[in-house]
C-alpha cells in the first residue's frame, strides 16, 4: 500500500487510520508519540504494557499485520494503514479465552503478569509459524521477552501446554 | 522514556527524501525501521530536529538479485532478508548473520541497511559487509556514489555518509560455490549484542585455502578484519593446525577494551576461540572435512 508524502512541524498532529482488534480507528496523533502510548491512551486498550520503553523488555509486544513488533519502538504514525492485534484481541467477545491464554493459565505461566501480554503475543506468532516447537526453539523465540518472576520455566511449560490445546481446537490467532 | 519532539517528514519518493536531507542536513536523521534510532532518542542520546521517515518509499523495499550478487534496499526489513531465497543463495553470510540480530520482534521492524548505516561496532551486519566486500550505494541531490565497505566504517557509530546523504542500498557480491561462510558469536543471552563475534568466510579449491575473511565485531570502535591472520591461512589445507595458527595471530592483533560485560583479555580469548570455531564451521558448510 502506498502512503502519500506528509510533513508536520513540532506539536502538529497527523491523521492516522488503523484497525485494532478488528475495529477501525481514525486518530489524530502527534508524531513523537509511541504506538504503545497511542494504543493505551487514545484507544484505551491498557493491556499492552510498557516496561522499559526502549525495546529491551518485550512487554509491549503486539502484532502489526500479523507480525510481533515492539509498540514502544514504533511511532503511532507508523500504524497508518496497518492491522493491529493487541492482548485484548485474543479472547472471544464472550470472554472465552484463547487456547494459548488458557494453556498458560493452566501452567501458571503468570505471576505478577506485567510481562504476560508480551509473552502471549509473541507466543501467538510463534505457534502460528511453528505449531510444534522444541523447547530450545521456544526459549529462543521468547528470548526477547523478559520476566522477572517466573524464571521462565512455567512460561515454557505454558507454551508446551498450548501446543496441545491449539492442536486440539485447531485454533490460531 | 518518551521521544523528544521533532518535525516529522514522510516522503513518498527517494527524490523527496534527498530534497529534505539537502534542506535540513545536520538537523535531520533518517528513520527506517527505528529499532536503533528510537531507543537512541528515548534515552536522549540523540535529539534530531527533523526525522525523515523513509518507510513509505516503495522504491526502497526491494531485494534485487543479479548474476553478480544481491542488492538490499534501505527499507528491506531483517525478517524479509532472512526469508529471502536470493539472500540465502547469493549472500549466505548475510543469511547466517540475521538470526543473531536482536529478537524476532526487532527483526520484523528493523532494516538491514539501517543496521549498516547505524554502524554499531558490536553489530553483526557491518562485519558482514567488511567480510564480503559489500558496496555501499549512496545518494544525495548532487548525485550517487559508491563506497567500498572497507572505506565506509570510520569509527564509533561514524561512517562515510555526510549529513545530506542517504544509503539507498547495499550490494553484496555473489558468494562462489567454493566459499564457505558463517557467523559465530558469544553473547550473554540470545539476541543480545555479542561480547565478541566473527563473520568469516573461507574459499577452498583443490584442498587449499585460496582466500579467507575474518571480520570481528564487538572488539573495537568499528568491525575489524585481521589481515595477517587471513594471509596466514592462504596456501594451507583447512586443518585444525592452520585454524589454531590464525587464532593465535587474531589474539595478538586485536586490542579490545574491557567493560562491564567482559574484560579485554576475555574478549581476546573469545576471539581466538571463535576463529577456530568459525573457520571449522565455515568449511563444514562446504562439506569438506576440516
Amino acid at each position: 500500500m502506498s502512503l502519500p508524502s506528509i510533513s508536520t512541524s513540532i506539536g502538529e498532529t497527523m491523521s492516522v487510520s488503523v484497525t485494532i482488534n478488528g475495529s477501525s480507528h481514525s486518530l489524530e496523533i502527534e508524531p513523537r508519540r509511541s504506538l504503545a502510548d497511542v494504543i493505551r491512551e487514545d484507544v484505551g486498550l491498557t493491556g499492552t504494557h510498557l516496561g522499559c520503553e526502549h525495546g529491551v523488555c518485550g512487554a509491549c509486544t503486539i502484532l502489526v499485520d500479523g507480525e510481533p513488533s515492539r509498540a514502544c519502538l514504533m511511532l503511532g504514525v507508523h500504524a497508518d494503514g496497518t492491522e493491529i492485534t493487541t492482548i485484548e484481541g485474543l479472547a472471544e467477545p464472550d470472554g472465552t479465552k484463547h487456547p494459548i491464554q488458557e494453556a498458560m493459565k493452566q501452567a501458571m505461566s503468570f505471576q505478577c503478569a506485567f510481562c504476560s501480554p508480551g509473552f502471549l503475543m509473541s507466543t501467538v506468532a510463534l505457534l502460528r509459524d511453528n505449531p510444534n516447537p522444541t523447547e530450545a526453539e521456544i526459549r529462543e523465540e521468547l528470548s526477547g521477552n523478559l520476566c522477572r518472576c517466573t524464571g521462565y520455566t512455567s512460561i515454557v511449560e505454558g507454551v508446551q501446554t498450548a501446543v496441545t490445546l491449539v492442536a486440539n481446537t485447531g485454533e490460531t490467532a | 522514556m518518551k521521544n523528544p519532539p521533532f518535525n516529522y517528514h514522510r516522503p513518498a519518493t527517494v527524490g523527496e527524501a534527498l530534497g529534505l536531507l539537502a534542506e535540513h542536513g545536520d538537523e535531520a536523521k533518517i528513520l527506517a525501521g527505528g529499532q536503533s534510532l528510537l531507543p537512541v532518542m528515548a534515552l536522549r542520546l540523540g535529539q534530531p530536529e527533523h526525522l525523515i521517515d523513509i518507510g513509505a518509499i516503495d522504491e526502497l523495499k526491494h531485494i534485487t538479485a543479479t548474476d553478480g550478487g544481491v542488492a538490499i534496499a534501505a527499507m528491506v526489513r531483517h525478517a524479509e532478508a532472512e526469508n529471502s531465497a536470493d539472500v540465502k543463495a547469493k549472500a549466505p553470510l548475510v543469511a547466517a548473520a540475521l538470526p543473531h540480530v536482536g529478537h524476532r520482534a526487532i527483526r520484523n521492524r528493523g532494516t538491514v541497511v539501517g543496521s549498516v548505516a547505524h554502524a554499531d561496532a558490536a553489530a553483526e551486519l557491518p562485519a558482514v559487509c567488511l567480510a564480503t566486500n559489500a558496496t555501499m550505494h549512496i545518494a544525495s541531490i548532487e548525485g550517487t556514489r559508491e563506497v567500498a565497505a572497507a572505506d565506509f566504517f570510520e569509527g564509533f557509530f561514524a561512517t562515510a555518509l555526510t549529513p545530506t546523504e542517504l544509503l539507498t542500498h547495499v550490494r553484496f557480491p555473489a558468494s562462489p560455490a567454493t566459499t564457505g561462510s558463517t557467523v559465530v558469536e558469544v553473547s550473554r543471552r540470545h539476541g543480545d549484542y555479542a561480547m565478541c563475534g566473527l563473520a568469516c568466510s573461507v574459499d577452498i579449491s583443490d584442498g587449499t585455502i585460496n582466500s579467507a575473511a575474518l571480520a570481528f565485531f564487538g572488539v573495537a570502535g568499528t568491525a575489524v578484519r585481521v589481515a595477517e591472520a587471513e594471509a596466514a591461512l592462504i596456501g594451507n589445507p583447512p586443518s585444525t593446525e592452520a585454524f589454531a595458527a590464525a587464532a593465535d595471530i587474531v589474539s595478538e592483533s586485536l586490542d579490545p577494551s574491557g567493560d562491564i560485560h567482559a574484560t579485554a583479555n576475555y574478549r581476546k580469548h573469545i576471539a581466538a576461540t571463535l576463529t577456530r570455531r568459525g573457520l571449522a564451521e565455515a568449511v563444514s558448510t562446504l562439506g569438506v572435512p576440516a
